[in-house]
């Protein structure tokens, strides 16, 4: 059997009356990549948020490199220990940045936390990390308002690999970039990916990104799960209407938003239907061993 | 002939107080007709809002403008002030970038969107019926609910939808949209622009459409310019564009742009964009341009005709993209 790096079973949240995240399962290879997709509220960060212990699960599994992680850590070396295997970037590392630490301080402060390193180990270990994504010493002293959106970026990035995660989890982690930017950071995840092994889940809205960086692909609708494969095929052949209405979605040439918007309230209306408790199915059950390579689809 | 409906010529923008001084926008040109929806795309930084703001006169605080502005002949820089907000009010709209920033939160959705039509006169009670039609129309359900409402009570999607609602409701002849689905999921951005392309051929309004999304722009724009450190790189139509870019910093944009109906994976332009500001002498493309050569970095391009182009590039005539 392979070990996951990542297994998640039957993670379910609700805030208030509302079910934001609901029976959401998956699991991701080591260094593999899968991307978490679905519109706005669907729930993509708040499961991603539960991974990584932001936010409490109601009910559900989730297990890193085969170990269970569902209930809250007890005591700081089990809480360091999770933290080092799973690590997260945001979409606006302006936030995530401490204003008054410089980049070299910000990307040392994880390796003196989880690592018995001595300062010059430390420093040669910081350097090693910037290099890895393309800052030089300028940038190495500089409080992060005066980098550019790319460069913040790549400190994050640096910082949340100084860990040695095993998985790095990206939320719209290039959203807010320039598009020139964004397949600069591309570029370089991808080579990480190669030298080291680290897996990614992609949390993102856009479709045309996940064609290039994901090996998988997992669509929430409002909290579910209602298709998931190798994104290849499921980029090809969608078979739920909603992936189909997300693809129709992403603008090229021929696109016709008006028969988009028709489409999305005739596909709500119809969702909303079957999903009345005198007709609710079943939910489809997991299979650890062969979500990742085969096809589904749930109404 | 006739005037054109907005006429931008060799716009020059440039912050001029004391420390700050540097320029913004230099020698912008662009034109819309009627009925025409125009593309303005670029980088962040490159000026694409400083552009749009400004037909309505708002210029950055201590800034100064040369050149001319003309919404149908009549130029905006010289204008009066009583002349420019009755412009604003009735002949052009603006969807401005960030609804939450630009929408007054201690007041009713109701008064912001029959605001135009009060001030030119329309009575309270048929301002308010209009208004309900028009949010009824963005796809606002409950709209006579919605105007007794506040801003903070809708999504961000929503709230996009109260703004363009907004921008309609005076009838403009010109709608000026600042990225107005950049904050929004791809279905939802779906539905906002089926609202406003509708209208826009309803109406034959003409559009200038700012965004950073050049597939979208090519989706629903007639004629796309592509904005660099404050100046115009290229203008083509928007097929054209996509088919045979002429600068080499539209290729950069085009190739660096993920496609989901292609094999090639995203490429990055290498370096970071730069503001006019930092732009160095020449062409202010030309540390990132792989085809960049020593004359680049000393002679500024000027903008010309290419086969139907307008291209700023030293090397246009010789470089084949695509
Ligand atoms: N802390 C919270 N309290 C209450 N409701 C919440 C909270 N966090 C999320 N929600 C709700 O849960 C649902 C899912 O939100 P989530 O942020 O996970 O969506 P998302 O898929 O990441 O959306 P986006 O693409 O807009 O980031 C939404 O309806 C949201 O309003
Ligand atoms: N009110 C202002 N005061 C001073 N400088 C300004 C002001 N507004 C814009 N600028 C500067 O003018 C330049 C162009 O900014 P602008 O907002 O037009 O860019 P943009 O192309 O709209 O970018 P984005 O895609 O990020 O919205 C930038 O260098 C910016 O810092
Ligand atoms: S002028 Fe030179 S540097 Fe500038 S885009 Fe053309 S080839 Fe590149
Ligand atoms: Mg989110
Ligand atoms: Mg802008």
């Amino acid at each position: 059997m392979t070990e996951y790096a990542l297994e998640v079973e039957n993670l379910r949240k609700s805030f208030g009356g509302h079910v934001a995240v609901d029976d959401v399962s998956f699991s991701l290879k080591p260094g593999g990549s899968l991307a978490i997709v679905g519109e706005s509220g669907s729930g993509k960060t708040t499961t991603a948020r539960m991974l990584v212990g932001l936010e409490r699960p109601d009910s559900g599994r989730i297990r890193v490199v085969g170990r269970d992680r569902s209930n809250a850590a007890r005591g700081k070396a089990t809480r360091l220990a999770r933290a080092r295997e799973l690590q997260m970037v945001f979409q606006d590392p302006y936030l995530s940045l401490d204003p008054r630490v410089s980049v070299a301080q910000c990307v040392e402060e994880p390796l003196r936390l989880h690592f018995g390193m001595s300062p010059r180990e430390r420093r040669a270990r910081r350097d090693e990390l910037l290099e890895r994504v393309g800052l030089g010493e300028r940038e190495a002293d500089a409080l992060p308002r005066r980098l550019s959106g790319g460069q913040r970026q790549r400190v994050a990035i640096a910082r949340a690999l100084a860990t040695e995660p095993k998985v790095l989890i990206l939320d719209e982690a290039t959203a807010a970039l320039d598009v020139s930017i964004q397949a600069q950071i591309l570029d370089l995840l991808a080579e990480i990916r190669r030298d080291t092994g680290v897996g990614y889940l992609f949390v993102t809205h856009n479709l045309a990104l996940v064609r290039h960086i994901a090996d998988d692909i997992l669509v929430l609708y409002q909290g579910r799960v209602v298709e998931s494969g190798p994104t290849r095929d499921v980029l090809a052949a969608p078979e739920h209407p909603y992936t189909r209405l997300l693809l129709h979605s992403v603008p090229r040439p021929g696109w016709d938003p008006a028969q988009i918007a028709a489409d999305r309230r005739a596909l709500a209306t119809a969702l909303r239907e079957a999903r009345a408790p005198s007709a609710a199915a079943e939910p489809a059950r997991h299979d650890p061993d062969a979500a990742p390579t085969r096809r589904s689809v749930t109404p | 002939m006739t005037t054109r409906l907005l006429e931008i010529e060799n716009l020059n923008v440039r912050l001029a107080a004391g420390r700050a001084a540097r320029p913004i926008l230099d020698g912008v040109s662009l034109h819309v007709e009627r009925g025409e929806a125009v593309g303005l795309v670029g980088e962040s930084g490159s000026g694409k809002s400083v552009t749009c703001r400004s037909v309505l006169g708002l210029l950055p605080e201590g800034s100064q403008a040369a050149g001319s502005l003309r919404v149908d002949g009549e130029d905006i820089l010289t204008m009066s002030s009583n002349r420019l907000r009755e412009l604003r009010r009735r002949d052009v709209s603006m969807i401005f970038q960030d609804p939450r920033a630009s929408i007054n939160p201690i007041r009713r959705i109701g008064d912001f969107v029959t605001e135009g039509m009060r001030a030119g006169g329309v009575p309270q009670k048929d301002a308010l019926k209009r208004a309900e039609e028009l949010l009824e129309s963005v796809g606002i359900r409950e709209p006579r609910a919605a105007l007794r409402s506040y801003p903070h009570e809708f999504s961000g999607g929503m709230l996009q939808r109260v703004m363009i609602a907004g921008a309609l409701a005076g009838g403009p002849r010109l709608l000026l949209a600042d990225e107005p689905t950049t904050a929004l999921d791809v279905t939802t951005q779906a539905e906002v622009i089926s609202i406003i392309t509708r209208l826009q051929a309803e109406r034959d309004m003409g559009m200038l459409f700012v965004t950073h999304d050049l597939e979208l722009a090519a989706a629903i724009c007639d004629r796309i310019y592509v904005m660099y450190a404050g100046r115009i790189v290229e203008a083509q139509s928007a097929e054209r564009l996509f088919r045979r870019p002429r600068h080499p910093y539209t290729s950069g944009l085009l190739a660096a742009t993920p496609r989901l109906e292609s094999d090639q994976p995203p490429h990055g332009v290498p370096g970071r964009p730069v503001s006019l500001a930092e732009a160095p002498d020449g062409c202010a493309f030309a540390a990132r341009c792989a085809h960049a050569r020593p004359g680049c970095t000393e002679d500024e391009p000027v903008q010309r005709e290419i086969d139907g182009a307008q291209v700023a590039c030293l090397r246009a005539e010789e470089l084949i993209h695509d």
